[in-house]
């Protein structure tokens, strides 16, 4: 056999044995560094653009090709390994120096509550707070209905598909589905939890747990898969009513829509009610309300028109009821509802809805 | 829908004013979103006859036309279109008109050259596109009107008002003029009828019949089949190529405007094959099969199911999705001469089903899933004849010749129902106090013939069959109310839920507290979104385990929170970003973890977290945030006058090790956590400062027992001070040494407070002085210095067993 690999050339054994001083060269002088700072002037001197490494980068070009190629990757090789020992080496200096500067910030946080009791924030500098906007809305509601002897109602946000359609008169494929579009959640079986499009189920809920007569409201934030606009959210908070009573007429419907107008926009303000549509009401109704903001005069709000539209009220639907096993000969009811987070934009002129999820400062301290 | 006014007086005068109209409309539910009036502002456009056109001497895309507007001399006018020659009559806006849409017509130079008006296109008059016109100038019939003529005048054409109309789902009926004029003239009174329609081509036997199998009746109940010959390939009628425009509908054939004009009118939709080119020269209705694909109309290829309603050709090849949309198979062409004319019904219930899997819609599906008429097809067969006549047969060609109508009807066609009404239960549900009679009077109009069952009070309501959505008692009550009106209902207060039922729960006013605590303290109240991307949790140090959105409307809205933190770290970032200086933010809201146990629903809990970014640093330590987060903490439970609690230093993911911890209840309960946020989590979330946070389970702090409200003594009595400061190890928490105090000091001591900590070099590492003031007084008389001395001894001597301290003198 005369068939022998082509001798190496002089360049390629001194780069190859240049390669294997400088990594152990360089390892050693990686390990011995004391702290962080060190190590990463090491670091530079070892693996930077004026490394021995890199000088011998700049030699490759004397080698024939073949050999280029082979002394490149014995170079790259010894670089990658050098570079994760100094990372590695840094990662522990990082996590030592973190767990000491950790150490000497140790405090004994009962310390603050052992002292006299001032404002909290008095130490930088805060004056008063501010409750959002919602939650004022939503307060200013619920003392309304409770003043007229409502009780205020809740419930989660996540949902089955039976509390939020079925029971409420929606069967599966029910065509009126589509008028919410809906969040469903990852979980089994598939299709069956999603995010409420609306407190409706609260109003199930109520009814599954306590006889008539109920008088309740039930606000609570509610979920669409809407694409946000200026008047719009696909998360934003609702307020529902709901009354289920003997004799409960739509007479009784109107006007209590009527005397919660009067006493949360005031007085001149009224109501109206036109014919509308929803699954668990039947009369169903759309209400409307004196537009707040010019008092019937007509605006750019109310279009021109003094009434701005509110929301969808209706006597609670028989199948409703009997969902819920109440009887609706003996009893009725009615229901409506509207967006706490739309009244409170018309109320302050807020141009974008929108605004209410960045929580710029600037805007929750008007409120 | 779009309802043109003159399209629905077909059925009725309805000469009220509009805007009466319209409130008509709004209150039988027929929302009108908006009253549209097309055609009007045309006054000042006049007919023109174009004697001249020349090349415009500065523009290759322009020319010149003189044109004769009835004047003694023409106007030159400068135009850009080229579909019109020497002779033709156009439509003339001269200097002075104002367009439709505000255009004002001036006296210009283009290019150098005058124009003196502007030769209008159909579009910019608000008037269907001709066919074949490319966008040029509207050319008019020749010898319509002299030059000069008002062109409202030459065409007739009247300022047309159309109501747009929100028609809610349980009104398929008022998806057409028919349904929304019948329920407009019952409310004002007015008789409805059916319009005098064009004389009905004769049935000629001749012509011949399809065969037509229907092997679904439970998918396709009823399904009619006519065979027209004599088809006309041109455009249809200008007044019917116009009520479709401002219904809404492009004008495009004679037969495909015929066919939605049907559909509009009556609400059937309809739908025309090619019949030379179905297979078998007849139509097969079936179940789709499995693998089965069919490309629709609008060139999308669809796979069928075994619940989808397939329309083939006879020979079994499918042209179309039954009740949704037909294929582009055997679809209608210019070179069509005959037509097989389908008016169907399909079941509502199919159709909403295939519709949404395939996610096709159409206005067919619109209607059928809602419920068309299953009575009206072989009316809309006569009518979509009687139109199409109209158009066939002038100037030489062939006149329409129309077979006899196939009509396979199967039993699961919903047909006459009735139900029984009682007028007693009528005026329970509404509050009104009607009889038998205004009942009567009140649905006949709509169709709802109701007949007396002998004096009972009981009504035996027959529905009629356009009212699919009608079924039930309450339905009928329901078009009651309607017809009397909501507005004339009299409004009645509610007598009240007896013995006041009402009110907030103890919970509920807690909570208010608690908001109203925090705000008081200097925290603005944030809400921020339920929605987490995903990365969020493992960036903010916690448990990435989370509810997922099945279909969320963005990748960064996939997670539900599982904890407020990520929300308020990013609600801080948004408004350093905006220089903001201090941050100090709460939310209380919901958090979501998967659910536990047999539950099918997550883990949903309420939570407090209250956020403090501080831009000032008041010292190197950089411990302001976190000892503003403590100090909340203690201001809140002493504001909801919770019973002793402390902070029990712990290491927890998130938060910064050696300065978080849990939050104890006197019983030992963990009710939150407070202290500063890792630094390492506070960059990840792209901040720099500090953090201080405290979170805290609602349901856990609410259920916490309160202080009893105690009026206690108070005395008349002097109070002596005693400073005391204890060189005490770090590991010895302060709170510790001060309940030490406060045990040792008896009754005595009327308060005790921390007011000093000093760390430093002379007192070594490891060690701090804790400088405590108390406050001695007795209530019944002045404190003598031998028991001053004592109990401030018995209290040191406390402190030093109890924790190892050491006086500081």
């Amino acid at each position: 056999m005369t068939d022998h690999a082509p001798p190496s050339s002089p360049d390629r054994t001194s780069i190859a044995e240049a390669v294997v001083s400088i990594e152990s060269d360089g390892l050693a002088r990686l390990e011995s560094a004391p702290r962080l700072a060190t190590l990463r002037e090491i670091e530079r001197d070892v693996l930077g653009k004026r490394s021995e490494l890199a000088r011998l980068h700049t030699r490759l070009g004397q080698l024939p090709s073949d050999e280029r190629r082979e002394v490149g990757a014995l170079i790259n090789a010894a670089r990658d390994r050098l570079q994760s020992r100094a990372d590695a080496l840094a990662a522990s200096f990082e996590s030592q120096e973190r767990r000491s500067r950790i150490e000497a910030e140790r405090l004994d946080l009962t310390e603050f509550m052992s002292g006299p009791l001032a404002a909290p924030l008095d130490a930088i500098g805060r004056g008063r707070g501010h409750l959002n906007l919602v939650t004022e809305t939503r307060t200013r509601l619920e003392d309304t209905f409770v003043a007229m002897g409502f009780a205020v109602a809740e419930g989660p946000e996540a949902e089955t598909d039976w509390y939020n359609f079925e029971a409420l008169n929606m069967p599966p494929a029910h065509p009126a589905r589509g008028m919410w579009d809906t969040l469903y959640l990852r979980l089994d079986p598939p299709g069956t939890v999603l995010l409420r499009t609306h407190t409706s189920p609260v109003q199930i809920r109520l009814m599954e747990s306590q006889k008539p007569p109920i008088y309740a409201v039930m606000p609570g934030r509610c979920y669409r898969r809407d694409t946000p606009d200026a008047r719009h959210l696909p998360v934003f908070h609702q307020i529902e009513g709901l009354v289920v009573d003997r004799g409960i007429t739509f007479g009784n419907l109107a006007g209590t829509i009527e005397a919660f107008t009067t006493s949360f926009f005031g007085p001149g303000m009224h109501s109206r009610l036109r014919p509308s549509y929803f699954p668990f009401t039947e009369p169903s109704a759309e209400f409307e309300v004196t537009c707040p903001i010019c008092a019937g005069a007509g605006c750019r709000t109310c279009s021109g028109s003094g009434w701005i539209e509110l929301g969808g009220c209706g006597m609670v639907d028989p199948n409703v009821f009997a969902a819920v096993g109440i009887d609706s000969e003996t009893y009725s009811g009615f229901a409506f509802g509207f967006g706490i987070d739309r009244l409170a934009q018309v109320l302050v002129g807020l141009p974008d809805m929108r605004a209410l999820l960045d929580n710029d400062v600037r805007f929750l301290a008007q409120f | 829908m779009r309802a043109p006014l003159s399209w629905l007086r077909d059925y009725a005068p309805l000469d009220a004013d509009v805007a009466d109209l319209a409130d008509a409309l709004s209150n039988l539910g027929l929302v009108v979103e908006g009253v549209e009036t097309v055609g009007g502002g045309l006054d000042d456009v006049v007919v023109a006859r174009v004697v001249d056109i020349r090349p415009h001497p500065n523009a290759d895309r322009m020319r010149l036309v003189d044109v004769d507007a009835g004047e003694v001399e023409t106007l030159q006018i400068a135009c850009g279109a080229w579909n019109f020659s020497s002779g033709d009559l156009v439509a003339l806006a001269p200097v002075g008109a104002v367009l439709p849409g505000g255009f004002e017509i001036t006296r210009a130079k283009k290019r150098g050259e005058w124009s003196n008006g502007m030769l209008c296109s159909a579009p910019e008059l608000g008037l269907p596109e001709q066919d074949g016109d490319g966008g040029g100038l509207l050319i008019l019939p020749a010898g319509l009107a002299a030059p000069g003529a008002p062109l409202v005048e030459a065409l007739d054409l009247r300022p047309e008002v159309v109501f747009d109309l929100d028609v809610s789902p349980n009104r398929p009926d008022a998806l057409c003029m028919a349904g929304v004029a019948r329920d407009l003239a019952a409310a004002l009174g007015e008789t409805w009828s059916w319009p005098a329609s064009p004389a009905v081509a004769a049935v000629e036997p001749a012509v011949g019949t399809a065969p037509i199998v229907v092997e679904a009746p439970d998918l396709c109940p009823r399904f009619t089949g006519t065979i027209l010959e004599g088809i006309p390939d041109g455009p249809s009628p200008p007044w019917l190529a116009r009520r479709l425009t401002l219904a809404g509908m492009r004008p495009i054939s004679a037969v495909v405007d015929v066919s939605n004009y049907v559909m509009l009118d009556l609400g059937q939709p309809n739908h025309a094959y090619d019949l030379d080119q179905l297979g078998g020269g007849g139509l097969l209705v079936r179940r789709g099969a499995a693998g089965e694909v069919l490309v629709t109309l609008d060139g999308i290829e669809r796979s069928l199911e075994d619940d989808d309603c397939v329309i083939c050709d006879a020979d079994g090849t499918p042209v179309g999705v039954g009740g949704i949309m037909g294929g582009s198979r055997a679809e209608i062409s210019s070179s069509t001469r005959r037509v097989l004319l389908e008016a169907a019904w399909f079941s509502p219930m199919h159709i909403a089903r295939a519709g949404a899997r395939l996610g096709l819609h159409s206005e067919a599906r619109v209607r059928f899933e809602r419920g068309v008429d299953p009575q009206i097809a072989p009316a809309a067969v006569e009518r979509f004849v009687a139109l199409l006549a109209t158009v066939s047969g002038v100037s030489g060609a062939p006149a329409l010749r129309r077979g006899p109508t196939v009509d396979v009807c199967g039993e699961s066609l919903p047909s006459g129902r009735s139900v029984r009404v009682r007028t007693s239960r009528v005026n329970a549900i509404l509050g009104t106090g009607l009889d038998d009679a205004d009942m009567v009077r009140l649905l006949e109009p709509i169709g709802f013939a109701a007949t007396e069952e002998g004096g009972l009070r009981v009504l035996d309501v027959r529905i009629p069959s356009w009212r699919l959505d009608a079924e039930r008692e309450i339905d009928v009550i329901e078009e009651v109310a309607r017809m009397w009106g909501y507005r004339r209902i009299e409004r009645t207060i509610l007598a009240g839920p007896p013995g006041g039922s009402g009110g907030l729960t103890g919970r509920q006013r807690d909570l208010r507290q608690v908001r109203t605590i925090l705000a008081g303290a200097g925290f603005d109240e944030a809400w921020t979104t339920t929605f987490l991307a995903p990365g969020d949790l493992e960036r903010a140090g916690l448990d990435p385990v989370a509810v997922e959105v099945e279909n969320p409307l963005d990748r960064s809205e996939s997670i539900l929170r599982s904890e407020l933190l990520p929300g308020l770290l990013k609600a801080v970032k948004y408004n350093v970003d905006r220089q903001a200086a201090e941050v100090c933010l709460f939310e209380i809201g919901h958090v979501f973890a998967p659910p536990t146990g047999q539950a099918i629903t997550p883990d949903e809990t309420e939570r407090l977290g209250l956020i403090i970014a501080s831009g000032v640093n008041d010292d190197s330590s950089g411990q302001a945030a976190a000892a503003a987060a403590a100090r909340t903490w203690a201001y809140l439970a002493d504001a909801m006058r919770l019973q002793a609690n402390t902070i029990s230093a712990s290491e927890i993911p998130g938060w910064h090790p050696t300065r978080a911890g849990d939050i104890l209840s006197a019983a030992g309960k963990r009710l939150g956590t407070v202290g500063e946020i890792d630094p390492d989590v506070v960059a990840a979330y792209g901040l720099q400062q500090r953090i201080g946070y405290l979170s805290v389970s609602l349901d856990d702090l609410l259920a916490q027992p309160r202080r009893p409200l105690v009026a206690p003594d108070i005395s008349r009595y002097p109070a002596s001070d005693v400073d005391l400061a204890f060189l005490v190890a770090d590991s010895v928490p302060a709170a510790d040494v001060r309940a030490t105090l406060r045990a040792a000091g008896d009754d005595l001591l009327e308060a005790v407070w921390l007011f000093d900590t000093y760390r430093g070099a002379q007192i070594g590492a490891g060690r701090r002085s804790l400088a405590f003031r108390l406050r001695f007084r007795a209530l019944d008389h002045t404190l003598h210095e031998t028991e001053l001395a004592q109990a401030r001894q018995s209290t040191i001597d406390a402190v030093i067993a109890a924790h190892g301290a050491e006086l500081r003198t």
